[in-house]
């Protein structure tokens, strides 16, 4: 089994890990090694092919292997990178990396609206967290912000493409967990845009997913909309026998005293969910009598929603502070 | 008088059609490869002779051909790159106009080295008419048994189809090329894998440039050797330079690689000199490849001549240097703007960018909007270090080349012109007219260029 | 930078469409190009075909007949269909005058026979001729930066192109009156 060292600290993987996963062991192994764990935007394990697009989890490689110990001449997509024997794997440990990854975030923020106040996503927002963690104070951008209206794509999901970072995963989970894709990535460049083809409904039963997996406020649950913020709901384990045979009906309720405000997938630490639920589930069993209650959502990662959090400054807010304004 | 192994017989009556081109000594390479030589031979031509490819980044095409998996059972393919989209080149267009049989042959025998029964031609759109030429060719070759089942008796078979592609530079770059050919966006795959283990259809592939495949025809013919005897170092054979810009004669031209850069702008056999007025700058390689001044290109900073070769282009490095590039040469006087065509050369990658990856995505449009604030007298001194910073972080940090292709000719022109930057800052009213220095040339400070 | 124009989404006071015998025979043609299990390969150039066959533009009808012919996802012919520059989501004029204008060209005057263009038409850049005859455009290179400026109409090159030679050309095609599409052989 090859082994590699991330930011001096060294683990034993499977052939076939990426360097990503290699970190997440790490981050696993001992929750003191989270650092060296890279943020990703666009990667999703259960998810084929995704990854390499936000280049957010960008690390720098100082030792191929000990076959070819030669560093790799540009950083390299940690998610989309196998780990090699002997490979060294620089992160945090790397002043250019580090300030490469600062304008990577900084790309991604050009155009983004800052409308955190007002964004459903805001408290569990991994733009958020990336901007805290990496971002500048303020913006060196100084044009207008391209816009698109938000629009509905089926009964239940709301798409407001300015917030997007097209990361392609909602892409992928059309793609994948259903049969027949109805939306996708038109136009290119810097006006590539999320779209459905002309205004067709997203109806799946696995649609709602793309909810789930997007990293940002893009895709918005229309039934939680303006509900509550995220972190003045409570947050409990629950499951249903699903007649879904591809549904496991595990899921989280979002709870604001005995009322289903929402229901999600239930995310492990990466931000990730272990599997994926229906649109019954997901939509239309809001009453908790519908539920099997396991006991309150263990939440592990920096949020303001996670009580839990080992860094107790993280969890003040994790919204960009405000704009600084323009130079005259 | 050079010696011209791809366009001998470019302007010879009917060389167009097969029988033109056989009475001139066509496909050749196709009856001693598959007669006489057998693919490792063939392959071993290749690789003595040095050929790099020809598109741009200048690999060695031998090597990047002994790559090429080959597992059982699983078809291989050659594609040819004719996606000719490198602004200030149209050396492929030319070649493939006027002798579009040069590049069947070659695609015979490179796809007998590389065990490869399919290839494709993956042509611009833009390029709609020359698509029909290589459709017509095919199907003289096809007709006369040079495309089909065992060819010559040697029980190779082959077929060839072209495609066509839809206005997008990024294609150029081989895995958005497959993926466009396979009918999808352009957009470049992530890497690795590779082509060569996972191409077209997940199948082991070659991508190569129209010239590079041309090139093998010779290769075979007269022996790699031959072939490695042009040139200098490992720029071997000749290339084909497509000139441009300010030059008193433009077009393709057949060079021996070593040939001094200041004899190919100024001999009447090539670009007959800068018209009319001063040289300012040039691009040697096509617009990725970094823009130098007028002195650094006829010497290396270290005061030797500058040679066309893939080396000495780039002697230097970016401090001092150029590169080679894909032969997209072209040469800017006096009355011309750097900024102006800086920002051109970024609003042409802005336009052109995929979108998959958020640096280039993004930072693309960013610089395009710097760049036109400061050409149109609206910009900061801070703009152009937010520029420099712009194009840093977007170097390195992209899926493909494209990135690095955006940030090169920003880096190079602030590098050399920056005093010119600084004249639109100052001087915003002296460059509201958008030909502001055909009057008055902005004279650059001299300066010592660090190494 | 990209094309702001928007495409034409709706399908209200559009023609609609069907591909021609001659345009079927050409999709089979095509797609006979590619392993059978491959034939979306073809998309590419039958976007070409359908467009010729729908005025030089791609209506939404004009790309739901591709996605039939291919039996693919409408959704997959809308994402091509908009990210390649030569598609037109929207109707153009009979000549859709293309005129080079990156670095090569530019540096040979293609922003001086851009503007003769404009004055010479009354419109601007991206805008299309009230008679609905001329639509005029600036692209990205075309690879013909030796015979610059330059402008391509349909399937052909117009080259090397100083004031007066581009009226002429005005003045022929107008006198022609007949749509040149890139698929002319």
């Amino acid at each position: 089994m090859p082994k590699v060292t991330i930011d001096n600290i060294e683990i034993e993987v499977p052939e076939g890990t990426t360097i990503l996963q290699a970190a997440r062991m790490i981050g696993e192994r001992n929750k003191a090694d989270r650092h060296v764990v890279p943020p990703a935007m666009c990667y999703y394990t259960s998810l084929k092919t995704s990854g390499g697009y936000c280049r957010t989890c960008i690390v720098k490689v100082s030792q191929g292997s000990t076959k070819d110990p030669r560093p790799m001449p540009k950083p390299v997509a940690s998610c989309r990178t196998n780990v090699m024997d002997g490979m060294v794997v620089q992160n945090t440990t790397s002043p250019e990396l580090l300030d490469a990854r600062k304008g990577v975030t900084e790309f991604l923020l050009i155009n983004h609206p800052l409308d955190c106040p007002i964004c459903d996503q805001a408290g569990e927002c991994h733009l958020q967290d990336l901007g805290y963690e990496h971002g500048a104070e303020g913006s060196r951008y100084e044009f207008e912000r391209r816009t698109f209206d938000p629009i509905d794509i089926g009964d239940t999901i709301k798409l407001h493409m300015t917030r997007c970072i097209l990361c392609y995963r909602c892409v992928k989970v059309a793609e994948q967990l259903t049969d027949g894709r109805v939306h996708g990535v038109i136009n290119r460049g810097d006006v590539s845009e999320i779209s459905t083809y002309i205004q067709q409904a997203v109806e799946n039963d696995f649609s709602g997913n793309m909810i789930d997996v997007c990293p940002v406020g893009a895709l918005t649950d229309k039934t939680f909309r303006f509900a509550s913020r995220v972190w003045y709901t409570k947050p409990v384990d629950a499951h249903r026998d699903c007649e879904n045979p591809k549904c496991t009906g595990k899921v989280v309720l979002w709870l604001k005293g005995n009322e289903v405000l929402r229901v999600t997938g239930r995310k492990d630490q990466w931000g990730e969910v272990e599997s994926f639920i229906c649109n019954t589930c997901r939509f239309d069993k809001k009453d908790v009598k519908h539920w099997t209650v396991e006991g309150p959502r263990h939440l592990d990662r920096h949020s303001v929603i996670a009580p839990t959090t080992t860094n107790s400054s993280r969890s003040r807010s994790s919204l960009p502070r405000p704009l600084r304004k323009a130079p005259p | 008088m050079a010696r011209k192994l791809l366009l001998e017989h470019d302007n010879k009556p009917g060389i167009q059609g097969l029988e033109g081109y056989r009475a001139n000594g066509g496909y050749r390479s196709v009856e001693k490869a598959l007669k006489t030589m057998g693919p490792e031979a063939v392959l071993e031509e290749v690789k003595k002779s040095g050929l790099r490819g020809r598109g741009g980044a200048g690999f060695p095409t031998g090597l990047k051909w002994s790559f090429m998996a080959k597992p059982p059972g699983v078809p291989r393919y050659l594609v040819v790159n004719a996606d000719e989209s490198e602004p200030g080149t149209f050396k492929d267009r030319y070649l493939m106009e006027r002798i579009p049989h040069i590049l069947i042959e070659g695609m015979i025998t490179s796809s007998f080295a590389l065990g490869a029964n399919v290839s494709y031609i993956y042509i611009r759109g833009e390029y709609f008419y020359i698509y029909r030429i290589l459709e017509r060719a095919i199907e003289e070759a096809r007709a006369a048994g040079w495309l089909g089942k065992n060819i010559l008796g040697s029980g190779f078979d082959h077929d060839i189809h072209v495609q066509v592609g839809a206005g997008a530079y990024i294609c150029g770059e081989e895995t958005a090329l497959l993926e466009s050919l396979e009918g999808k966006r352009g957009n470049p795959r992530i890497k690795p894998p590779f082509p060569a283990v996972k191409g077209l259809y997940g199948c082991p592939t070659v991508v190569n440039n129209v010239e590079t495949i041309a090139a093998v025809v010779p290769i075979v013919n007269d022996g790699g050797e031959e072939y490695a005897k042009i040139g200098i170092g490992k720029s071997t054979g000749t290339k084909l330079i497509s000139a441009g810009g300010n030059i008193n004669k433009p077009g393709v031209y057949e060079i021996d690689l070593g040939i001094t850069c200041e004899e190919f702008l100024n001999s009447d056999e090539w670009c007959g000199g800068v018209q009319g007025r001063a040289l300012k700058a040039l691009v040697p390689g096509g617009s990725s490849v970094p823009i130098i001044p007028a002195e650094l290109y006829f010497k290396t900073a270290a005061g030797e001549a500058r040679l066309m070769t893939y080396e000495s282009l780039s002697d230097g490095g970016f401090a001092t240097g150029s590169m080679l590039g894909s032969g997209g040469f072209y040469a800017y006087n006096d009355a011309q703007c750097i900024v102006r065509s800086t920002w051109n050369h970024t609003r042409f990658y802005a336009h052109e960018s995929c979108g998959q990856c958020s640096p280039c995505r993004e930072g693309t449009g960013w610089m395009e909007k710097v760049l036109h604030r400061i050409e149109n007298g609206e910009g900061r001194l801070e703009d152009i270090d937010l520029l420099w910073d712009i194009q840093r972080k977007i170097e390195g940090n992209t899926i493909c080349p494209l990135g690095d292709a955006a940030a090169w000719p920003v880096a190079s022109a602030i590098r050399h012109f920056r005093d010119e930057f600084e004249f639109h800052v100052y001087h915003p009213q002296k460059v509201k007219d958008p030909k502001h220095f055909e009057k008055t040339p902005f004279v650059r400070k001299p300066k010592t260029v660090a190494a | 930078m990209a094309s702001t124009i928007k495409a034409v989404t709706t399908t209200e006071g559009v023609a609609p469409f069907r591909f021609s015998e001659a345009g079927l025979a050409e999709c089979r043609r095509l797609i006979a190009r590619y392993p059978a299990e491959q034939s979306k390969s073809a998309l590419l150039p039958i976007l070409h075909v359908a467009q010729s066959e729908n005025d030089g533009w791609l209506s939404v009808y004009a790309m739901d007949a591709v996605a039939e012919v291919l039996g693919i996802q409408r959704i997959e012919v809308f994402e091509v269909a908009s990210f390649y520059s030569m598609y037109n989501l929207h109707p153009v004029g009979t000549y859709h005058l293309e005129v080079c204008r990156t670095t090569p060209c530019m540096l040979r005057g293609a922003d001086d026979l851009m503007a003769h263009l404009e004055k010479r038409l009354g419109i601007h850049v991206g805008e299309t001729t009230k008679d609905g005859m001329f639509t005029l455009k600036g692209v990205e290179c075309l690879g013909s930066c030796g015979t610059a400026p330059m402008l391509q109409c349909g399937a052909k090159y117009h080259e090397n192109l100083t004031p007066e030679r581009a009226d002429s050309l005005i003045e022929q095609l107008r006198a022609e009156n007949k749509r040149q599409n890139y698929t002319d052989q």
